[in-house]
């Protein structure tokens, strides 16, 4: 008797810690992709929907590297790529990591001086469509050019585990961790810096900025560039722990991946770095732990409910705060 | 005279005319008679569209029709009351699927029996619908899609700009989910199930009093197709809401919503409630994307959840930043244009591979741009849809979506009417110019 319940009671904490260690990787995810959205918003003041479009072309252009051993339609080969049927060992893994974010850094800057550049001084509605209209222009290379439902990452720990006092722990959810970690600590130390301060001071005042010499310019090249690269490591981070697409780049997920990053952002405010990282993990936590204790009802509330808990969550606080928990209450003036 | 010089206006019932100027008068007319002409297949008239998108035209445009209504309710709530939505998919979507639960009958599910009859579906009670006829479910469409916009209003209003752009944006794929969790009304969450037709009955007869769905005598009078009977259907609903939405502009109710766009503070002041006045403007934008959700499906047949998606969404704030935000005929001119240039590439893409075998430049552009096969560097693929590099029309009409929303947003920020204005402008002024 007394064993039964002991049992059912590490049973029970052994689920929540397992359920804690998924929310917390997925809340690593979102702090990523926030992050990148937070960048870009608080140097350039555009709400970037066209980041789901980015962050899937990074994410492809690595899984295109290490599992096609190259580029198509080009004549060269990737040097780095492991061996056919081989794992590629960490630090090359890494590398290519490190590969792909330099390409979504350097689409982002792309779009960033073809787009939206010449629209600095519109309306952010309009500046808002411009993304949302290079999300509908991008999207088709992502989803057809590459052919495949979904696509390998080449992810060198596979779906291996640990055990942790009876939970198991995928290696994939440490690793989401640490990246999300190296993250946001880069962001963070990236605001120390000078480039770091110019930006603050863009965001806060731009033509007071530009009066010290600054070349806003240049900032919001350097903000596409990062928002881009935060946004692709957030979308390899989705793809390799095994939340649904397993590893892979889903052409389900990943697409819309961005938008479920939105409630985030307007938890945690538009502008507030805080917010993003503080806005991800608790965003991350309601759906998971919805998904997982409430699954029982799952007939009534439809199979997938976890995934617009976000939504769910975002209508309330907005009623509540309309200008989320961390962010700027917008000043209006008669 | 006013009209000679741009913009003059000496009285207020010359500056809020319907037409106040004679060209726009004499304009009107010939397009009404153009559109006419077009739907009883006159010769020259209907030559024009037939080259752009090939033989069976009256698809495509009749398929526009319902869209460009939904247009001008979101034309309404962004143009002229200044919410930026990105939920206007979501509120189709309530008005089609009122639509279906009222109307529908058993005939709509035998057509798709082996999905529903592997999902268990077939057993439920009141999965068909109520079977009522056209003139009950096309209004309650309309009312239920209101009754959703009024729901959502308190949540909406709370929250300008871009976190009012990103609720909705919420909204839509809370629909979708919704889409998901009742498969008794809306079918396979894949394919769909299908909807009434638009036929016009009493009550539950056997034929119908007017029948849009079958080629005959109209009235004892003219032999139409069935596409025709349709696009005269589809045109005069149109019609009706095109009047309302210009005369809700002209009105009391019109003029508060444009004080709240421009500047809701000042607006407030002069006695506007902010609230009431927001809420009315979802409500009537809501109204016009039920009925034309309803009609779009209906017109459709079938229809699946994954159809209300963000992308329908982003189809109609394209719709209104490339015809011009603000103005009926804008709104007109850009449904037009957004939901007509995919098909006019279609058929370019067809008359191009028609051409390879000749000589010429045509033959050496075809060459370049087209692929059968695999092997080939053109980008588009001729073959069938199929997923791969050579990418199929389908995709690259997306693309070339994309590009135009963004082309237009920096080359031509009042779109289509915003041209209009400047041709007609420097017309007036000319030679002088300004």
């Amino acid at each position: 008797m007394m064993t039964a319940l002991q049992l059912a009671q590490t049973g029970a904490g052994a689920t929540f810690l397992q359920t804690l260690v998924k929310a917390l990787a997925l809340g690593s995810v979102y702090v990523l992709i926030a992050l990148g959205f937070v960048i870009v918003f608080k140097a350039t003041q555009v709400l970037n929907f066209a980041a789901g479009a980015i962050a899937m072309a990074g994410a492809m252009f690595m899984s295109i590297l290490i599992s096609d051993g190259g580029i198509p339609l080009l004549p060269f080969d990737n040097p780095l790529a492991p061996a056919e049927g081989e794992a590629a060992s960490i630090p090359m893994w890494g590398v290519h990591v490190l590969i792909a974010l330099v390409f979504a850094a350097l689409f982002g800057l792309v779009l960033e001086r073809v787009a939206i550049r010449p629209m600095v001084g519109q309306p952010l509605f309009a500046m808002a469509v411009v993304t949302l209209g290079i999300e509908v222009a991008v999207r088709p290379f992502n989803l057809d050019a590459t052919a495949l439902e979904s696509r390998n990452l080449g992810v060198p720990w596979k779906a291996e585990t640990w055990e942790l006092a009876g939970a198991i722990v995928p290696k994939s959810y440490v690793a989401a961790v640490v990246l999300a970690a190296i993250g946001s600590t880069a962001v963070l130390l990236f605001f120390r810096s000078r480039l770091g301060v110019a930006m603050r001071a863009v965001a806060f005042d731009q033509e007071a900025a530009m009066a010290q010499g600054i070349n806003v310019g240049r900032v919001f090249a350097i903000a596409w560039g990062l928002g881009a690269a935060l946004a692709a490591l957030g979308a390899i981070t989705y793809g390799m722990a095994p939340f649904p697409p397993g590893g892979n780049v889903s052409q389900e997920i990943h697409p819309i991946l961005a938008f479920r990053v939105l409630p985030v952002i307007v938890l945690g405010g538009l502008d507030s770095i805080a917010g993003a990282i503080v806005g991800g993990v608790m965003i991350a936590s309601a759906e998971i732990f919805a998904g997982q204790y409430l699954s029982q009802y799952n007939d009534t509330l439809g199979s997938g409910y976890s995934t617009i808990v976000p939504y769910l969550v975002m209508l309330v606080v907005l009623v509540v705060r309309p200008f989320g928990i961390f962010g700027t209450p917008e000043i209006r003036r008669v | 005279m006013a009209f000679n010089r741009p913009m003059l206006r000496t009285s207020y019932q010359e500056d809020t005319a319907i037409f106040p100027t004679y060209f726009q008068k004499g304009a009107a007319s010939l397009f009404f008679v153009v559109l006419i002409l077009l739907g009883l297949g006159a010769p020259i008239v209907s030559s024009i569209p037939s080259f752009f998108l090939g033989s069976t035209w009256i698809n495509p445009i009749t398929n526009m029709l319902p869209l460009a209504i939904a247009a001008l309710g979101i034309n309404i709530l962004v143009g002229v009351t200044g919410q930026v939505s990105l939920g206007h998919a979501f509120f189709m979507g309530v008005g089609a699927y009122t639509a279906v639960a009222l109307g529908g009958n058993g005939d709509e599910w035998q057509a798709c029996v082996p999905f529903h009859q592997e999902l268990g579906l077939l057993e439920q009670e009141g999965q068909c619908g109520l079977g009522l006829p056209i003139w009950i479910w096309l209004p309650f469409s309309g009312i239920g899609a209101a009754l959703a916009g009024i729901i959502v209003a308190p949540a909406a209003v709370k929250v300008r700009g871009l976190y009012l752009a990103i609720v909705t944006v919420g909204l839509v794929f809370i629909g979708l989910h919704l889409g998901r969790m009742l498969p008794s009304i809306a079918g396979d969450f894949e394919s769909g199930r299908k909807w009434p037709k638009l036929d016009f009955r009493l009550w539950k007869e056997e034929t119908p009093l007017v029948s849009f769905t079958e080629d005959g005598k109209w009235f004892g009078l003219i032999h139409l197709t069935e596409e025709q009977k349709q696009y005269f259907l589809l045109i005069m609903i149109l019609g009706a809401f095109m009047l309302f939405a210009k005369n809700l502009v002209r009105s009391r109710t019109g003029r508060a919503l444009q004080a709240i766009r421009d500047r809701d503070i000042a607006a407030e002041v002069m006695g506007v409630p902010e609230f009431n006045y927001k809420r009315l403007g979802f409500a009537i934008s809501s109204f016009y994307a039920g009925i034309g959700g309803a009609l779009w499906a209906s017109y459709n047949g079938r229809m699946a959840p994954v159809n209300w998606s963000l992308f329908l969404s982003v189809d109609f704030i394209a719709i209104l930043l490339i015809g011009g935000a603000g103005t009926v005929a804008g709104t007109i001119l850009g449904t037009i244009f957004v939901e007509l240039t995919p098909e006019v590439v279609k058929t370019f893409t067809e008359w191009l591979g028609e051409q390879t075998a000749s000589n010429g430049p045509v033959a050496w552009l075809a060459n370049i741009l087209l692929t059968e096969g695999s092997g080939d560097f053109g980008p588009i693929s001729t073959g069938t849809v199929a997923l791969g590099w050579p990418m199929s029309v389908f995709y690259w009409n997306l693309v070339i979506y994309g590009v135009l929303i963004i082309a237009f947003l920096i080359f031509e920020p009042m779109g289509l009417y915003g041209i209009w204005v400047k041709v007609r402008n420097y017309w007036k002024r000319w030679p002088f110019s300004y």
